[in-house]
């Protein structure tokens, strides 16, 4: 039988929900569960027939938004258990399906309505059927079409002859099997010398591989999960840039550091954990997901935000998440031009706008449902993220270091322990996610490599793992299922024991139907993977039941060196660990430096100063963000400290500071740093520059340098191209530079290397966007005691404004550039000896509460900054640009006032110091042996934000226009 | 689960399925004086009478079942289907209960505190601090004059109940410290009459959308780098902490005032629950 039920808000309705069922109820029960899915006080509801509302107007259409077949339909389970216990149910003989109904008054036509629906709904996951009013008054309900998935049972396993021409050897690899239905299965990014050391490895076998041999080898060769282009030896590098620079960085660093490595388990696992204190650790990962952003940017963030934290999760034997990070790329919101992935301009790609609220939203749903405070962020626009938007995710987790002398940070599968899953079911979502990554996005990218994240499903697993199964010790070693789901987590965890055993058969599945290879890669989410010792199965699998977690044993760890999958008793996989995880070709890379000049800028007589200033001050990339700050929870687990949005004017903070353990008084500060306008100049200088402001950021709010450590997330593009890969080796060279240099190791890193859109615009004509080169480099610190940190904004009438460091005629790649469209070509150029005093100074001087504000100049320049210390603090500021210049006898330095006020010369402090500390703090900075610092002025109780330059006044406007200008999109978005 | 110290009170506080705030809100209670326990509602289910050893229970944030069907209400059907007797028993004693956030969602739906939440206003999750200014009569607002906490919620706008006459308001959002710091709306999600919070039971039982477990900590507070330049000392306790320092108070005082429990003790009550209250 198939009942709908209707539940509708009281009072003017916009929208229903309904729930479709297919049951065995009585009427008597459909009635209860109606009741129980109603809060008499707001909603009412109605059986079968479309309730009676719209009055005193009708409305014309009703769009109905449901989720298309066998995509994740959460609420749908939340109604399942409902109605379970409701009805003290033991098994679940009935299927749940919800949908929102949209109600538009307008009076339109139905391509009107089509048109709404387009904008309501997300074809790629998402169903939508539209209903005149008419139509629904004859049949007084909405057809009972229950979408239940329904798959075509095909040849479970195909044989996969590869004794083939290189052509068609080469069109396997690039994209997919080909099916028995006649079409391929979506890109292996597998290239030929890979698919020829496949053909050669089981000629020797004396076999053809069976598909889920090849889909299996290409997961775990895929550049998102072996970072070929970083492992790969590149030039006269033979280790590749990984190993040479990142991880060479960090093994130089911890050397040095002797006693004081603060480093703990870096590269090895799923996240970079460092000592937090004698008790705990703390770890740190980013990820991005810019592909599946880019198709469905809700499902692609969501899936990002709650897939990095599994990451934390998966670290050691599991960390607690305590912290999210995001950072947005995202194209220019008002831009409208359409673009399309094919040439039959069927497959529009959505627009920047579209794509931004998708990704702020499921940012919001992933981050605020599993309770972890969503702290630091940022939101950055350039016209090249157009079709690739980059969306970064991280997590900090925190472990308790030892449990009795167990060491928690190390795991390891043992030989016979079950192989067990943990979490939600497999289903067709997300197949070939990995290999899709990491390719261009053009029209044979698959619709099927989208997931949808459930955050309870989620939130249920992590809570049972962190916060008892792991204390309980029922397991030896646990991995995310991530990129290349069971394929590559089983195929990891094997590594420590020698080998494994899957019987596929058992894997839980969403529904009937799906073949062996599908089981095998599919990245659905909410799923990790555990080896369970035989005797502490019964156990663990009561604790998970007790939850609400579904646990299944799906094979055993072995020591047989090899990966063996069987299904329903037939081997369908033998593959040796040695070929899965190192027959991967070696390619030896090469790069072709090349050198970027850009005309130098002419930029006319233009108005006034203070007229550029707040025009600057409002630009995409300056402007304050507090809408995305406001609704992402920044608060829960109480351990705020420095929050995302600081003072009475709410500037946005570059650095946030948190408490993860409340009975302690350490610290822990976050901030990050990216460049990318800079690429266009040199990747040096732009990598150099983040490192720079992720650290500087870091200490201004109190951190300290000695105890900092980073992470890199390099986005590339055509990263086949040896111009691309030359700028990618300047760029790591850069950060080895300036690790080694800061004594700041590298923890964790990620890369996305082709982040290119190939396809059509509306004329139908060929259009390539590449994203500019991308680095995020995130820090994180221990601070000893947090009561010490410092927030950015001014805080009282009379304070004294000091500008830390020196200002060089560095306008190349800069906000003030870009404003009148120029690029330039004198990047910044971080001077480390020098920054590095000047931070070790600021330290000193933040230690002894000497300092009342720090703020890091850094976008938009020294202007900027002024403004955004005014607009936090709501004060006034008067000061003078006349010592700028003056502090240092350098050549290059400052001359003219647009340079004093926009240049984005690295290594730059304002700090505000109260008159009583003044003369300590002076003496803090001329204490070390070199520390520029110019006095600037004071801050001002008139509002009034005046700067002079000598006797004429520059800029002279108000906090109270500034803070209108900073705010103004945040408030009418 | 044994007891730490039989003289604190003893807290439940509910845990599953998606709440979330359960760890600091046990510190709270720990830190002003009670002895917590975070209590899976899938064991309180299997164990219905362990709620006889407690004598303050807490519903507390978070975001059981991912607000599916509505804030609060799948949390409250599952508590409903299995534990409706046992929660009515508690409350027939001299007990306090506490629902925060979406704690105070699912009290409404179980029901125990009149009216319910629905959307914000403008239809967005908001995280930020607001004034409160305590109007009702209860153990939990002993002493407690206006006070700034955050609220975090997408569904946080107070409807009322039409056939509940006197109505009961624990808090209601005001003009304070916050509204005069950033000058935002005080009444951030259109609640009716600006009720933050509602009472019950005679002042026992208290359901309020912002998170005094928050608010704790000096540190917590968006004011605090501002004092901190005004004066050196600064304390370490923030203005919530009272809220939890009422609750321990009102069973340390009682058991002061009574020496022996004077409550007709019900038959059911628990050894423990003797055991305590008769020392």
């Amino acid at each position: 039988m198939i009942s709908r039920i209707y539940v509708t808000e009281k009072g003017k309705v916009n929208f229903l929900y309904s729930y479709l069922l297919s049951h065995n109820f009585s009427r008597e029960e459909i009635l209860k569960i109606a009741s129980a899915l109603t809060n008499p006080i707001l909603e009412e509801f109605s059986i079968d027939k479309f309730p009676d509302v719209g009055h005193p107007t009708s409305f014309t259409y009703a769009i109905e938004i449901g989720f298309k077949p066998g995509v994740t339909d959460n609420i749908a389970h939340t109604v399942k258990e409902t109605i379970g216990d409701l009805l003290h149910l033991k098994e679940n003989s009935f299927a749940v399906y919800t949908s929102k109904i949209y109600l538009i008054y307008k009076k339109i036509d139905r391509t009107g309505a089509e048109k709404i629906a387009f904008s309501l709904h997300n074809p790629l996951i998402e169903r939508a059927n539209i209903f005149n009013a008419k139509e629904i008054k004859k049949t007084k309900s909405l057809p009972d079409d229950v979408p239940e998935v329904f798959l075509k049972k095909s040849d479970l396993v195909i044989k996969i002859p590869l004794g083939l021409e290189d052509m068609e050897l080469e069109k396997i690899g690039r994209e997919g099997i080909m099916d028995d239905t006649n079409t391929r299965r979506g890109p292996l990014a597998l290239d030929l010398p890979s698919m020829k050391a496949i053909r050669s490895y089981f000629s020797k076998k004396n076999r053809d591989p069976n598909d889920i041999e090849i889909e299996a080898l290409a997961q775990t060769w895929s550049e998102h999960c072996k970072h070929t282009i970083f492992a790969n030896p590149i030039d006269d590098i033979k280790d590749g840039l990984y190993k040479t620079y990142i991880k060479g960085a960090t093994n130089e660093i911890r050397k040095k550091k002797g006693r004081n490595d603060f480093c703990v388990s870096v590269f090895s696992d799923n996240a970079g954990g460092i000592i937090f204190d004698k008790n705990y650790l703390i770890t740190h990962k980013v990820e991005t997901h810019n592909s599946p952003s880019a198709l469905d940017p809700f499902g692609g963030a969501i899936t990002g935000i709650v897939g990095v934290n599994r990451d934390t999760i998966g670290f050691g034997l599991g960390a607690k998440p305590v912290a999210n990070t995001y950072g947005f790329c995202f194209g220019n919101p008002n831009d409208k031009k359409e673009y399309f992935k094919d040439k039959n301009l069927k497959q529009k790609m959505l627009l920047p706008k579209r794509i931004m609220e998708g990704v702020i939203k499921g940012i919001n749903v992933g981050g605020n449902c599993s309770g972890i405070p969503t702290l630091s962020g940022f939101i950055k626009f350039d016209d090249r993220y157009r079709a690739k938007p980059m969306v970064f995710a991280g997590t900090v987790g925190l472990l308790p270091r030892k449990i009795g002398k167990k060491l928690l940070h190390e795991k390891k599968a043992e030989t016979g322990g079950y192989i067990v899953v943990v979490g939600g079911r497999v289903g067709l979502d997300g197949i070939h996610g990995a290999t899709f990554s990491s390719v261009a996005i053009d029209s044979n990218s698959p619709t099927s490599a989208v997931q949808i994240g459930d955050p309870i499903t989620q939130k249920k697993l992590s809570d049972a793992i962190v916060k008892e199964a792991r204390d309980m010790n029922l397991y030896n070693s646990i991995t995310d299922n991530g990129a290349g789901g069971l394929s590559c987590s089983v195929a990891e965890m094997a590594k420590e024991c020698g080998g494994a055993k899957v019987f596929l058969e058992k894997v839980p599945l969403k529904y009937p139907g799906l073949r062996p290879w599908e089981i095998w890669i599919s990245e659905s989410q909410e799923r990790m993977t555990l080896s369970v010792p035989k005797k502490k199965w019964k156990r663990f699998y009561n604790l998970m039941q007790s939850r609400g977690v579904e646990a299944a044993v799906i094979g055993e760890f072995t020591n047989s060196g090899k990966v063996i999958v069987k299904y329903k008793g037939k081997v369908i996989m033998d593959i040796d660990m040695e070929f899965l995880h190192n027959g991967l070709p070696k390619h030896h890379l090469t790069t072709q430096p090349i050198i970027r000049t850009h005309l130098e800028p002419k930029i006319l007589k233009h108005g006034s100063l203070t007229g550029i200033l707040e025009k600057l001050l409002g630009k995409n990339n300056l402007r304050g963000f507090s809408f995305i700050s406001e609704q992402y929870d920044h608060e829960v687990q109480a351990s705020s400290v420095l929050k995302p949005l600081s003072g009475r004017g709410r500037i946005n903070t570059d650095a946030q500071v948190f408490r993860p353990v409340l009975s302690s008084n350490r610290g822990v500060v976050l901030s990050e740093a990216l460049y990318p306008s800079y690429s266009d100049i040199n990747t040096y200088h732009m990598a150099a520059c983040a490192l720079d402001t992720a650290v500087r950021n870091a200490i201004c709010a109190g951190g300290t340098m000695s105890h900092l450590a980073l992470l890199d997330n390099f986005c590339w593009y055509s990263s086949n191209d040896p111009t691309r890969l030359a700028e990618l080796k300047d760029a790591v060279k850069a950060c080895y530079d300036y690790a080694v240099g800061y004594g700041t190791p590298f923890i964790s890193g990620k890369d996305s290397m082709f982040n290119d859109f190939k396809g059509y615009d509306s004329k139908g004509d060929p259009v390539a966007i590449s994203i500019p080169p991308t680095l995020l480099i995130s820090a994180i610190g221990v601070m000893p005691d947090f009561y010490k940190a410092v927030s950015p904004e001014f805080k009282n009438t009379g304070d004294v404004i000091y500008l830390l460091g020196e200002t060089y005629d560095e306008l190349g790649g800069s906000e003030y550039y870009k404003m009148f469209g120029f690029v330039g070509n004198n990047v910044p150029k971080v001077n480390l000896e020098k920054n590095l005093k000047t931070y070790l100074a600021l330290e000193k001087a933040i230690k002894k509460e000497l300092i009342a504000s720090a703020i890091s100049v850094a976008s938009g320049g020294l202007g900027i900054t002024l403004a955004k210390a005014c607009i936090g603090g709501m004060l006034g500021c008067n000061v003078s640009f006349a010592k700028v210049a003056k502090c240092c006898q350098s050549k290059a330095l400052a001359t003219s006032t647009e340079v004093k006020l926009f240049s984005e010369s690295q290594g730059r402090i304002l700090v505000s110091v109260s008159p009583k500390n003044i003369k300590q703090f002076e003496k803090t900075c001329i204490g070390v042996s070199y520390a520029n610092y110019a006095k600037l002025g004071e801050v001002s109780r008139d509002g009034k934000v005046i700067i002079t330059e000598g006797r004429n006044k520059i800029v002279e406007t108000s906090v109270k226009k500034l803070h209108d200008i900073y705010h103004r999109f945040s408030k009418n978005i | 689960m044994k007891i730490k110290n039989k003289k604190k009170p003893r807290i439940i506080i509910m845990s599953g399925y998606g709440l979330n705030c359960e760890e600091e809100t046990k510190f709270a209670f720990d830190w002003a004086g009670g002895s917590a326990d975070i209590v899976h509602i899938n064991d309180l289910i299997k164990k219905p009478k362990m709620l006889k050893e407690y004598q303050i229970m807490v519903f507390p944030g978070g975001f059981s079942y991912g607000d599916d069907t509505g804030s609060g209400k799948a949390y409250a059907n599952k508590f409903k289907n299995h534990l409706s007797k046992e929660l009515e028993e508690f409350l027939s004693h001299d007990t306090l209960l506490i629902g925060i956030c979406n704690g105070f969602q699912i009290i409404t739906n179980l029901g125990i505190v009149p009216g319910a939440l629905t959307y914000n206003k403008n239809g967005k999750y908001i995280d930020r601090w607001v004034d409160l200014k305590p109007v009702g009569k209860s153990p939990w607002l002993k002493g407690i004059k206006n006070i700034s906490l955050p609220i975090a919620h997408g569904e946080g706008r107070y409807i009322k109940e039409k056939k509940v006459k006197n109505l009961a308001v624990a808090f209601k959002y005001t003009k304070g410290e916050i509204y005069d710091f950033q000058n935002l709306e005080s009444n951030p999600n259109g609640s009716e009459s600006d009720i933050a919070g509602v009472l019950a039971y005679n002042g026992r039982v208290l359901g309020l959308m912002p998170h005094p477990e928050r608010a704790m900590f000096f540190h917590q507070s968006p004011l605090w780098q501002t004092k901190k330049q005004k004066s050196r000392k600064i304390p370490k306790g923030g203005m919530s902490l009272q809220i939890f320092k009422n609750a321990i108070n009102y069973f340390d005082k009682r058991e002061a005032r009574e020496g022996v429990i004077s409550l007709t003790a019900s038959e059911s009550m628990s050894k423990h629950r003797n055991r305590y209250f008769k020392q």
